[in-house]
């Protein structure tokens, strides 16, 4: 194994193959049907369903994100929807520049909401985002400093288990209030919307939808890749020694803050990507991201598919969701009561989630399977 | 004739007495005021006959002569004729107090306050008043409430004339204030004095009633004073009310931070009920429950039910509902601690994950079968507010809240000290092994610790419902913050629990007049995050072995 080709060791297992067949597929077909059969064409795919589709691949993404703590490092975030939403903003905030003089009021420098609000000038936080590349940093940047700000002080004062997911419920409970607020200059409750292009390109054309798609795609896979990469380095080894026995990793000496913090500030890295390409594709950031409910929701993803295993994150966030999709459709009012099933089901009966026990029985199958001809063979 | 002394238009509130209740009163009552009744009788009578003369000159005698008589009813005459509501049979000459009316007027004997039958508007003919008449009147009703053997009564009355003072009241505040023995009475009708000489051409009246005045509250008084300080013409009277404006202004101060204490203190006690089922569970058990909120919604939602199915309880309903929200969140709290939290001990972060999912479960319920945010009534006994003075009020709700809060926390100090299933929650808390050797049961004290916590939840409940709408998301605002307090204060420890909540609402409260109420709460939830960095086991940490688990 040691001899073999990265990408032959990162894609060893026959979980992450499937992921990386399954995502290859789909991003290859999902935009070939939107953009050769013709509209009336029977496989024809709606913009609709692939906006869909890319948006639970920025879900998978942020699953993947928190199932890299929890899962391997058990640190039960409750606020990384608040590094999805901080990315998200970011990208955001580019898009708002960008409209220029387009907006309601035609402002070209201030965003409708700034001059709705009698403001004459830029806040010094906006500056730069009128450049893509200075978006993009801010993409990573603002959501890994928040967590690295956090984690130092959290980490380094030994806060851990539920004391350390109150805390973080409580953070982006706080940062939701203070996004909420008109004066903070990020919109207010309406958030920002309206958006009009990326890069030069209208951010309503087949071309750039289908741009966004694919990106998302590439993403999840380098960020999935990276994630395993990760998990099954040296200190990934660590970090999960921490996982199970943090006490006697630190005794041996390794310095479990300092892995805890990095591993921490790389998700929420992470999460800030996959909101960044949330935003342009759904079209809307509003401080509701920012909710508590959100990022218990995420951890449930997380849990469905089975922590622990990185494609079952990915697996997790695209049932729980479609489901979502299905349900809040179908029958709205029945989909809280799913959700909340779906919580006690699965930490009460399924603690390795969907994929694990699927993972779970067929190993039994095979087993039975070898079994079987030993009996045959007794007199 | 029992009948005849129902003649109130107001509803009775409440509990309506039995039907033996009336005409037993109604005998206490001619038992007691028989002989009184009879001596004055004669006087006041010929002197109510005398109020319909023809000219205002006798009209002014015979208010003077029920001036004089002092019978009990002569306040209402007088205040009747004030009204216009005095009226004479041109039959019989004989006067009647009554309401008016289009077919039929309601008569009542002006010497005995009982029905005295229907008559035909047109058989009657109302007293007139004038100008001169009316004053008189005024102060004479006046004159009787000072005169009022009832202090309370008395600084009523007096409140009532500052509140439009002209020269007849001045007049006779001023013949009262020399009789009066009362000192707050006293006071209150020197400063009403004070505040018309204020009024007065004369510079040294002036400069006296400035300094009497210091001690006001009054907003019309620092209204008047404040205009004196720029347009006064004497140069003393200027500096004076200079001065005294400085020192009402600093005593105003003074009074609003202690209304800003009460309302520190308010939201501080409903942190603490709030938080405090989940230091049990949360501290003797370890497990948090996210549900808890909900379980609050479940009382407040008692409440609401057993008002809305017994709406003649209205004055009790909010005690009834205590008990009955303690029971009906405490069963729920023991199903899902037997249903689910059992399976999990020993997982913290699944038992959270589980009891999310039922919180979601018991919103949804709540939202599907019954009314969104409701107001629940207030019982009369907890609307309204407690005077201090001008610059002071406490409302008696916030009031009974902070009450109920001691109550309650004394109650579950006693639980927990005193009985038998306190000793078990207190042993297995410090350790659960050890508690089982010696034979404690801790699947059964689990459970009814689980119960306590949650009934504690629905008692939190009730008392939410009295200060704001009953709705499916009631628990969910109130989550985050009693999960702050818990664990700022200190996990398992019931006075860190209230010492975080009631100075976490202090905190909150003393930030948001210069932050906002949303800055406020920002500040504060970054300060805990911070402060939970620096001391991750609250301010009043366990200690030893129990510290370990």
């Amino acid at each position: 194994m040691r001899g073999d080709s990265l990408l032959a060791r990162l894609a060893g297992d026959r979980g992450s193959q499937l992921f990386l067949g399954i995502v290859l597929l789909v991003g290859v077909v999902v935009p070939v049907l939107h953009l050769v059969p013709g509209d009336g064409s029977a496989l024809h795919l709606s913009t609709y369903t692939m906006t869909l589709i890319g948006k639970y691949m920025t879900y998978a993404l942020l699953a993947v994100a928190v199932d890299l703590v929890w899962g391997y490092c058990g640190i039960l975030s409750l606020g990384h929807a608040a590094f999805f939403a901080l990315g998200g903003y970011a990208m955001g905030m580019y898009l708002m520049r960008q409209i220029g003089a387009r907006g309601v009021y035609g402002n070209p420098v201030l965003p409708d909401f700034m001059v709705f609000l009698n403001w004459t000038e830029l806040p010094w936080f906006w500056h730069g985002f009128d450049m893509f590349w200075f978006a993009c940093v801010m993409v990573f940047l603002a959501p890994g400093l928040l967590a690295f700000v956090f984690g130092w002080f959290a980490f380094r004062s030994r806060v851990t288990g539920v004391y350390l997911s109150i805390i973080t419920q409580a953070l982006t409970y706080a940062l939701m209030l203070a996004f909420f607020r008109n004066d903070m200059g990020f919109g207010g409750n309406n958030g920002m919307t309206d958006f009009k292009d990326i890069l030069g390109f209208s951010i309503n054309a087949p071309g750039t939808r289908v741009a966004l798609f694919v990106a998302s795609a590439v993403s999840l896979l380098l960020g999935y890749f990276a994630c395993r990469y990760i998990t099954l380095s040296r200190a990934g080894m660590v970090v999960q020694a921490i996982r199970d026995a943090e006490s006697r990793t630190r005794f041996i000496g390794y310095r479990v803050e300092m892995y805890k913090l990095w591993i921490f500030t790389f998700s929420a890295m992470l999460a800030g990507l996959a909101g960044a390409l949330y935003v342009p594709q759904v079209g809307i950031i509003n401080p509701s991201e920012f909710q508590p409910i959100n990022s218990i929701e995420v951890v449930i993803w997380v849990a469905v598919g089975g922590r622990g295993l990185l494609y079952g994150a990915v697996a997790g966030a695209v049932l729980v969701n479609y489901a979502k999709s299905y349900f809040t459709a179908a029958l709205p009012e029945v989909w809280l009561y799913a959700l909340g099933t779906l919580f006690v089901v699965v930490t009460l009966f399924l603690p390795r989630g969907v994929v694990g026990a699927v993972e779970q029985l067929w190993a039994r199958r095979t087993r039975a399977a070898a079994a079987t001809p030993a009996p045959a063979v007794s007199p | 004739m029992s009948k005849k002394l129902v003649h109130s238009k107001r509803p009775v509130p409440g509990i309506l007495p039995g039907p033996a209740f009336w005409p037993m009163l109604l005998l206490a009552m001619l038992v007691l005021l028989a002989p009184v009744a009879r001596a004055d009788d004669a006087a006041f009578t010929a002197a109510v006959s005398g109020l319909a003369a023809d000219n205002f000159a006798d009209k002014s005698a015979a208010v003077a002569a029920i001036v004089e008589s002092r019978h009990a009813n002569a306040r209402a005459v007088l205040a009747a004729l004030l009204d216009g509501k005095l009226y004479l049979r041109s039959a019989d000459n004989r006067v009647f107090i009554t309401d008016g009316g289009e077919t039929a007027l309601q008569l009542t004997d002006p010497s005995t306050l009982t029905s005295a039958g229907n008559g035909k508007p047109d058989d009657f003919q109302r007293i007139t008043t004038n100008n001169g008449l009316r004053k008189t009147l005024r102060s004479a009703i006046a004159g009787f409430a000072l005169a009022d053997p009832d202090a309370g009564a008395r600084l009523a009355a007096v409140k009532e004339m500052t509140r439009s003072l002209d020269d007849e009241s001045a007049a006779m505040l001023r013949g009262a204030v020399d009789k009066e023995t009362d000192a707050a009475v006293k006071q209150a009708m020197r400063e009403a004095l004070a505040y018309v000489n204020l009024a007065s051409d004369d510079a040294a009246t002036r400069l006296a009633a400035v300094q009497e005045l210091r001690a006001s509250l009054n907003a019309d008084v620092y209204n008047r004073l404040t205009t004196l300080v720029a347009d006064d013409p004497d140069e003393a009277v200027r500096a004076a009310a200079k001065a005294v404006v400085s020192s009402i202004d600093s005593s105003r101060r003074m009074y609003s931070s202690v209304e800003t204490l009460f309302f520190g203190l308010s939201l501080g006690s409903v942190l603490v009920l709030a938080a405090i089922g989940l230091a049990i569970t949360f501290g003797v058990m370890g497990v948090i429950n996210m549900a808890h909120g909900e379980l609050m919604m479940l009382g407040a939602y008692c409440t609401y039910f057993i008002q809305a199915w017994f709406p003649g309880l209205t004055t009790w309903s909010v005690l009834i509902a205590i008990p009955v929200a303690f029971l009906v969140s405490g069963a729920v709290g023991v199903a899902i601690e037997r249903g689910i939290v059992r399976f999990l001990y020993g997982r913290p972060l699944e038992t959270l994950l589980a009891t999310f999912g039922v919180s979601l479960i018991l919103q949804q319920l709540v939202r599907g079968y019954s009314a969104n945010n409701v107001p629940v009534e207030t019982p009369a006994w907890m609307a309204g507010s407690l005077q201090i003075n001008d610059a002071l009020s406490l409302t008696y709700n916030r009031l009974y809240v902070l009450l109920f809060m001691v109550l309650v926390f004394v109650a579950l100090q006693l639980i927990l000290r005193k009985t038998s299933l306190g000793l078990k929650v207190r042993a297995v808390a410090q350790n659960r092994n050890m508690a089982r050797a010696m034979g404690v049961r801790t699947e059964w004290v689990d459970a009814l610790t689980f119960g306590l916590g949650s009934g504690i939840a629905g008692v939190a409940g009730v008392a939410l419902s009295q200060l704001a709408n009953v709705g499916p998301n009631l628990g969910q605002q109130y989550i985050i913050d009693s999960f702050m307090v818990v664990v700022f204060g200190g996990v398992g420890n019931l006075w860190g629990t209230l010492v975080s909540g009631l100075t976490l609402g202090i905190v909150n409260k003393v930030l948001e007049p210069w932050a906002g109420a949303v800055l406020a709460k920002i500040f504060v939830l970054i300060a805990l995050i911070l402060f939970i960095q620096r001391r991750p086991r609250g301010l009043f940490p366990q200690k030893g072995r129990a510290a370990e688990g």
